[in-house]
């Protein structure tokens, strides 16, 4: 075939329609919020004394922590699944959420005695925070991995990284509703820990998944 | 590449993905002119033959046309995609060298011939399911249009359109994964 005979084809074949890329990504986070909510809701839901501890600073700092990696990592992957979309601005951000722990945790250091570290980093529930940030957040992983093949990222396993950090992000703003460890030290090591499984995974969708 | 083609192709392409042929058909040859030009100065050796990665570059960016965001340039966004598929040619390429070095005792003796008609394309072609190859094949190969195919065929023009344009996915999607030939 020869390339003017493709052309031919491809110029027939131009009423077929596809959604934009933008509307669908936020299709796609608004779909990912709904399994995760779900997800959520069936197995651990909010912990019981959500109202008080939603006063206190560090439990909120825990949503702060969240929902800024999930923001950054929804802006990030969004130029990396668009074929020469600038990348450079958001993948700054991306510095924003592990920037607010490392600051939260040096204040934690501080105001916190010495001999107290070690309890409020290993905290009551790690184990569980190591099984259900993966558990909610595997869905909406699934959703992300299943957008960039809709979309067209160059760089394939980068943008399965960061779809993981995106899952990452979201589920974990649903465990901390959980979860009763609120202490920065306790989400910079296991927090991290489980989001980065995510990552490894959305790593691997990337690089076997994400053809186009 | 001046501000003016930018321009220009920007147009075409909304144009065309507004419903214009004629634009698209125009989008579609400067593109290929464009990409063809880059391809061959980027393939230094042989190996990989410039017109099958130009080829499976215009089947990408027509496959991936709504990740076009409209307000933005265009041609960064053929070059990215073009710069991706070429990649993809050597990566592939590689892999089948490795596979030929088991037996070269004798192919290294005969003179390589160039066989400018086996293109990937056609075998890509030829792994599609017999009613979506025979629609591509003639709105392409055959030049026919969509409503003397539905007629040669005997099937409504929808029927041809969507044959069309699952033959078309389906032969993107094997280059994508790097099958050419029937399973």
């Amino acid at each position: 075939m020869r390339t003017e005979d493709l052309i031919k084809a491809l110029d027939a074949d131009i009423s077929s329609k596809a959604m934009p890329l933008r509307p669908a990504w936020w299709l796609a986070a608004g779909a990912a919020v709904i399994i995760a909510a779900a997800v959520f809701w069936m197995t651990i839901g909010p912990r019981t004394d959500f109202m008080v501890a939603a006063h206190t600073v560090r439990f909120l700092s825990k949503f702060v922590f969240t929902i800024v990696l999930a923001i950054s990592a929804f802006a990030l992957i969004r130029t990396l699944s668009t074929p020469g979309a600038a990348t450079g601005r958001a993948m700054a951000w991306m510095a924003a959420a592990p920037l607010l722990v490392a600051l939260a945790v040096v204040l934690e250091l501080f105001m916190v005695p010495e001999r107290l570290w070690g309890t409020r980093m290993v905290g009551s529930n790690m184990m569980i925070c190591m099984g259900f940030i993966p558990l909610i957040g595997i869905g909406p992983l699934a959703v992300f991995l299943w957008m960039l093949r809709y979309g067209a990222p160059t760089r394939p396993v980068l943008a399965g990284t960061v779809a993981g950090l995106l899952a990452g992000g979201l589920a974990a703003t649903f465990y901390a509703a959980h979860c009763f460890d609120d202490s920065p030290l306790f989400v910079a090591t296991w927090y991290t820990i489980a989001i980065a499984v995510l990552a490894l995974l959305g790593a691997l969708g990337g690089r076997f998944f994400v053809r186009w | 590449m001046s501000g003016k083609d930018e321009a220009e192709l920007s147009r075409l392409l909304r144009a065309a993905i507004a419903g214009d042929e004629k634009a698209y058909a125009d989008f579609l040859h400067r593109i290929a002119a464009l990409v063809r030009g880059f391809v061959r100065r980027k393939i230094v050796q042989g190996g990989v033959d410039p017109e099958d990665v130009v080829q499976e570059t215009l089947l990408a960016i027509h496959v991936k046309r709504h990740t076009w965001r409209q307000e933005a340039p265009v041609l960064p966004w053929v070059y990215a995609i073009a710069r991706f598929k070429l990649i993809d040619a050597f990566r592939r390429r590689g892999r089948r060298i490795e596979i030929d070095v088991d037996d070269i005792a004798e192919t290294f003796a005969e003179p390589e011939t160039e066989t400018v008609s086996e293109r990937d394309i056609n075998r890509a072609l030829d792994g599609l399911p017999p009613a979506q190859r025979s629609v591509v094949s003639s709105v392409s190969v055959e030049g026919r249009s969509i409503g003397e195919t539905a007629a040669k065929f005997g099937i409504t023009e929808t029927a041809v359109r969507v044959s069309l344009h699952r033959g078309l996915a389906a032969i993107a999607k094997r280059f994508s994964q790097g099958r050419f030939g029937r399973e």
